[in-house]
């Protein structure tokens, strides 16, 4: 009797379509994938456990690092975690929180252009990849004249933000607000009328709402699948409930699908920026509560209590109350969550985040499960992971 | 259904296994025994609609008796409700029964858990490590594993 076996290849951890490293064990049948094992730890960096160490302050550059492509909104979800435990959700001025939302869309902005460009590299479409990277520049550049980094911004504050605006920064934001947009037709024009690019994507990582929920997939990956899910929407933070904006949901359940959510979520963060820009007033960009959030250097210098504050907040750190929360952010990749247990002392006593790319990475198998190995570069790409995120 | 409905249908069914519910800065947690955990989450799931599991951890509180906390953070994808159920594990008695059959998630946050904290989850469908090396001695995330790895000084910084 004819017998078969499978063939078992190693996929990554070095690779250059693995988005990182992340090693893939495929078993094929010729060039079916018959199993497909992720094996993940390779960036795995104990930032739990260093958190464990730390000031709720000390934490945040920590958090940079986790989803490295859209370090803002990890930024943003911790602060808000933090702000929540010490109960200053409401003490947030309008300016810090208006800010906050045009530096959390602008992020999304970097990371679906990261998106892109990866994903079209991978599957061959080389140009698309400089294109993106090239309006990835404008905005890093914008990054680095607001929070002096091109990356690992470390911008927000427990309270508000760590400096205001610099002058003339937002008329450079409209203009490049306005210009995305036509970008987005840029990279649409070679890319969603392209029979190669249509004949890789259409029918491939197929996934149905049920499975997406049950696997918890969330972000433009659940979108894709038809489930209408946005916490900018559902659970709104820094003020979304004020802005006007579509959420991008797609029927097909397949890489097709998810690449039209994502390319719309870059047109409505236009929108979004847009409109943050019209609301943006004058004003304190930090939180009037002296305990928490460190004095500017006039009060350091020239008052008792502006030193105090300072001396304590930088050597102790504040100390909120017993108890836990969970804040949950509407990240590029999906639902990111701090989940931050304090127990009275100035350092977390625990800080669980929920990171999206590695529930989403569970999904994998399925998706790839009886598509050929050029698909599985294919569902990589859209399923759009960062093992920073995934190992922490 | 608002969420402290949805609790006083949980103590109705299932009585002493809920042991305490707590609410601070609006988010409300439920503490339940872990031998009833699977039909717990099958109710939550099924008769009270919070369909997806967004977190899956444990917290160890080195010193307390009972020494870790599994904790389970549900989200009703209908209502936009987030729920917290924790379930109390002995040190001695280091296992729970796995809920990967309810949710399909908790497949790596549990492979996840038992790596870094070292609980062992019943009946689960993959019990392997998943961050650490496979040949990993010890589980990083407890408290009474130093930061630094085992087998060395702590780093003092430059002493000189």
């Amino acid at each position: 009797m004819a017998t078969f076996e499978t063939m078992t290849i190693n996929m990554g951890p070095q690779h250059p379509s693995t988005h990182g490293v992340l090693q893939l064990v495929l078993e094929l049948d010729g060039e079916i994938v018959v199993k497909a094992t992720p094996h993940i730890g390779f960036l795995h960096r104990g930032v739990e456990k260093l958190a464990e160490h730390r000031t709720y302050h000390q934490v945040l550059p920590l958090t940079d690092r986790l989803d490295y492509l859209a370090p803002m909104h990890n930024n943003l979800g911790y602060v808000l975690a933090v702000e929540k435990l010490l109960g200053l959700t409401d003490a947030i001025p309008e300016r810090a929180q208006t800010v906050r939302v045009i530096m959390a869309e602008l992020t999304r902005i970097k990371s679906h252009l990261v998106w892109l460009a990866c994903h079209a590299l991978d599957i061959g479409a080389m140009t698309v990849f400089l294109y993106c990277f090239r309006e990835r520049e404008t905005v890093m550049d914008f990054y680095e004249k607001i929070s002096g980094a091109r990356m690992t911004s470390n911008y927000f504050r427990v309270g508000g933000l760590s400096a205001d605006l610099p002058a003339g920064i937002e008329q450079e934001i409209r203009k490049f607000a306005l210009e995305m947009p036509g970008h987005v037709e840029t990279y649409e024009g070679l890319l969603t009328g392209n029979k190669i690019w249509q004949k890789r994507i259409m029918g491939v990582g197929v996934i149905s709402a049920e499975d997406a929920i049950d696997l918890g997939v969330t972000g433009p990956s659940l979108r894709g699948s038809g489930v209408d899910w946005d916490l900018r929407r559902d659970q709104p933070y820094c003020g979304y409930e004020n802005y006007d904006f579509e959420v991008a949901v797609g029927q097909d359940c397949d890489t097709w699908s998810r690449y039209h959510c994502r390319l719309k979520e870059l047109r409505e963060s236009c929108k979004i920026i847009l409109q943050a820009l019209d609301r943006l007033k004058p004003g304190p960009i930090l939180a009037d509560a002296p305990k928490v959030v460190l004095p500017p250097k006039k009060d350091v210098v020239n008052s008792i209590e502006g030193l105090i504050h300072h001396f304590k907040i930088i050597s102790e750190g504040f100390k909120p109350e017993p108890g836990e929360v969970y804040v949950g952010v509407e990240n590029p990749k999906g639902e990111v969550g701090y989940y931050l247990v304090s127990d009275g002392s100035p350092r977390p006593y625990r800080m669980k985040i929920r990171p999206a790319s590695f529930i989403n990475l569970q999904a994998l198998p399925k998706m790839c499960e009886g598509s050929l190995i050029a698909d599985v570069v294919a569902v990589i790409g859209t399923l759009d992971i960062v093992l920073g995120e995934i190992d922490r | 259904m608002s969420v402290q409905a949805a609790i006083d249908k949980l103590k109705a069914q299932f009585g002493e296994a809920v042991q305490g519910v707590s609410e601070f800065r609006g988010e409300t947690t439920v503490v339940v025994s872990k031998e009833q955990i699977v039909a717990i989450c099958t109710f939550l799931k099924k008769d009270l609609g919070y369909n997806f599991l967004t977190d899956l951890c444990a917290i160890d509180y080195l010193g307390q008796v009972p020494r870790f906390m599994v904790v389970y953070q549900l989200y009703n994808i209908g209502t936009h409700q987030r729920l917290r159920i924790k379930a109390a594990v002995e040190e001695s008695d280091a296992c729970i029964d796995t809920v990967s059959g309810v949710w399909a998630t908790a497949n790596w946050l549990e492979r996840e858990c038992y790596d870094l904290m070292g609980i062992v989850f019943n009946n689960h469908p993959d019990p392997r490590r998943i961050l650490m090396p496979a040949d990993w001695v010890g589980h990083p995330l407890r408290k009474d594993y130093p930061l630094q790895g085992p087998g060395r000084e702590p780093y003092q910084g430059r002493l000189q």
